[in-house]
């Protein structure tokens, strides 16, 4: 893999191909779980070590794998997968597995995993597709993570509650004063949406600002010629 | 702006003079509101319109479009108006700025401002914070708390403790846990003869609140600045359901008169459904969108979770504006049968 391709990829995933913010697949957990930082962090580390099997033994069975029955076998290889998360889990983390719940088994059925098996580690070699689902997982990460701490700040006004059910010495942050009523909206789903909304907004406005700034940087002299090229 | 169909009779319907009419129209509500619970309505109205001139002065400006011509078309006050009119007055201060900035920024400009929201700002607001803070939201004061102007500032800015005097529930809702309560043994005459919180027909005193809209609302009609469609067809709704479960059992279910004088239904049927921009615009549409809001608000009330379902039932109909809009286009004129 040369260092283009690895760039490429690490920019898909974490900003122009977004999970949340580009393809908005996978909304089910991403709005159910995200209510604070810890738990939306988990849960998309434990997507994100899904993915980076589940892509690794798909590119690597590629060839073998029927072309009419590939979604079945892809289903089973990712539902093992997530089995072996599931009881790892249960057994390291049990508070937190109990906070999740139904949400780990579900990362069988959470688009991004079948997605990027399917558009990715299908097609390429098995390097590259660990790369892939290793960085969408990674844009999942942090886009929950932000999320957690807008909906936790909001709604309770601490940071990092349940930090303890992963790190028994740690404690959760009090941010606003202990009186602060709490804006319950941001803990509900519609609160959810409206700020992942504005996180897509914000992204799309970044995009137009950058795209704006490239269109205004004076042409270099190669892309010139090719113009020059094209219009001859 | 216009916002009628043609053939466009209706002369200087300009935006900022519908909506001073509307201020207006409110005025008999609000005063029969101040002598019952005193000053504070006003402080909040205050309260709400300042926060609503803010929020619409720096949306505008975030987004590039001319201050001065819309901040005075006075879209903003009636938002923040209705807004106070249905928190309860007593509420601390930032409530109500929750509320209008929620209303303004989120629900009214990131739709694209004035004329694009698909939902009533004010309702957005109230949903928005019924379900945030559910126990402030139904902290009415008892009736016939006399309380100086200075007490009221006090408990509104935080300053004061909140007493258990200003923690009563609206007729509505007492009525609804005493009949919850009470589990089949109460009937609502009993209930009734509790002249503390009832009066001639409804709630003491806010009944002549609910009078008061009525009266506004009858002038803006008078005015032509609403037909008579949807108001009536949202009273009817509630009537229909309303004294059909009366005549059923009338010791369970209060009588058709009492739901009308109760809640937001008539600041609702000739203030907020007739709201010309997330309403239905058809005439049939019009009956049609009032109908169905009278009975889910009366549904949401007597056996849902909230005090009043005026808000929730707006906000559902508002959804199905646009559908029914499309489905009840009336007939062009010099054309034949039917267009679709």
């Amino acid at each position: 893999m040369t260092r283009d391709e690895f760039s490429t990829i690490a920019y898909n995933g974490l900003w122009k191909q977004n999970t949340a913010l580009a393809q908005l697949l996978g909304l089910c957990p991403l709005l159910a779980v995200s209510t604070n930082i810890v738990n939306g962090v988990m849960l998309a580390l434990a997507t994100i070590i899904v993915m980076a099997l589940a892509n690794v033994a798909v590119a690597m069975l590629r060839n073998l794998i029927p072309h009419e029955i590939r979604i079945p076998v892809f289903i089973l290889i990712v539902a093992a997968l997530v089995t072996v998360v599931d009881l790892l889990f249960n057994a390291q983390l049990h508070e937190l597995y109990v906070v999740l719940g139904i949400f780990i088994p579900l990362i069988v059925t959470n688009c991004i995993v079948l997605a990027r098996v399917e558009a990715f580690a299908a097609k390429n070699p098995p390097l590259n597709s660990t790369v892939d689902g290793i960085f969408m997982g990674l844009g999942l990460l942090w886009t929950l993570a932000v999320l957690g701490a807008m909906r936790e700040l909001l709604g309770s006004g601490t940071l990092f509650s349940g930090i303890d059910m992963v790190f028994p010495s740690l404690s959760p942050i009090q941010v606003l004063p202990a009186d602060y009523p709490g804006f319950l909206l941001g803990l509900l789903p519609p609160g959810a949406f409206i700020l992942l909304g504005c996180m897509i907004a914000w992204k799309n406005w970044m995009d137009a600002r950058a795209a704006e700034r490239a269109k205004r940087r004076p042409p270099t002299p190669e892309a010139i010629a090719d113009t020059a090229e094209a219009g001859a | 702006m216009m916002f009628a169909p043609a053939p466009y009779l209706l002369k200087d319907a300009s935006v900022s003079r519908v909506m001073t009419m509307v201020c207006l129209a409110l005025i008999p509500g609000i005063t029969a509101y101040a002598w019952l619970v005193g000053p504070a309505i006003l402080v909040q109205l205050v309260i709400a319109s300042v926060t609503a001139i803010a929020a619409e002065a720096a949306m505008l400006k975030l987004r590039g479009k001319p201050l001065a011509m819309f901040l005075s078309d006075g879209s903003a006050i009636v938002t923040a108006w209705l807004i106070a009119l249905t928190f309860p007055p007593l509420a601390p201060w930032w409530l109500v700025v929750t509320g209008t900035l929620f209303a303004i920024v989120i629900a009214k400009h990131l739709y694209g401002g004035l004329g694009q929201n698909p939902f009533n700002p004010a309702m957005v607001a109230f949903a928005a914070c019924i379900v945030s803070f559910p126990a402030l939201m139904s902290q009415w004061p008892s009736v016939g708390l006399q309380m100086p102007l200075l007490d009221q500032l006090n408990v509104i800015l935080g300053l004061a403790p909140r007493v258990d005097a200003l923690s009563g529930a609206t007729p509505l809702d007492a009525m609804k846990t005493a009949l919850k309560l009470g589990e089949g043994q109460v009937d609502i005459a009993h209930l009734l003869a509790n002249q503390d919180i009832y009066g001639n027909f409804a709630g003491r005193g806010w009944e002549w609140v609910a009078v008061g809209y009525l009266l506004g609302g009858l002038w803006l009609w008078q005015r032509k600045l609403i037909t008579w469609h949807a108001p009536l067809a949202f009273i009817g709704g509630m009537v229909l359901i309303s004294g059909v479960l009366w005549l059923y059992q009338p010791a369970s279910f209060a009588s058709p008169l009492f739901h009308l004088l109760s809640g937001g239904t008539l600041l609702g049927a000739f203030f907020i459904i007739t709201d010309p921009v997330s309403g239905c615009t058809t005439p049939r549409g019009k009956l049609i969108f009032g109908f169905c809001a009278g009975l889910l608000a009366y549904i949401i009330r007597v056996f849902g979770g909230f005090p009043d379902g005026v808000a929730f039932a707006v906000l559902l109909m508002n959804l199905s504006a646009p559908l029914i809009d499309q489905l009840t286009q009336p007939r062009i004129f010099g054309m034949k049968g039917k267009q679709s």
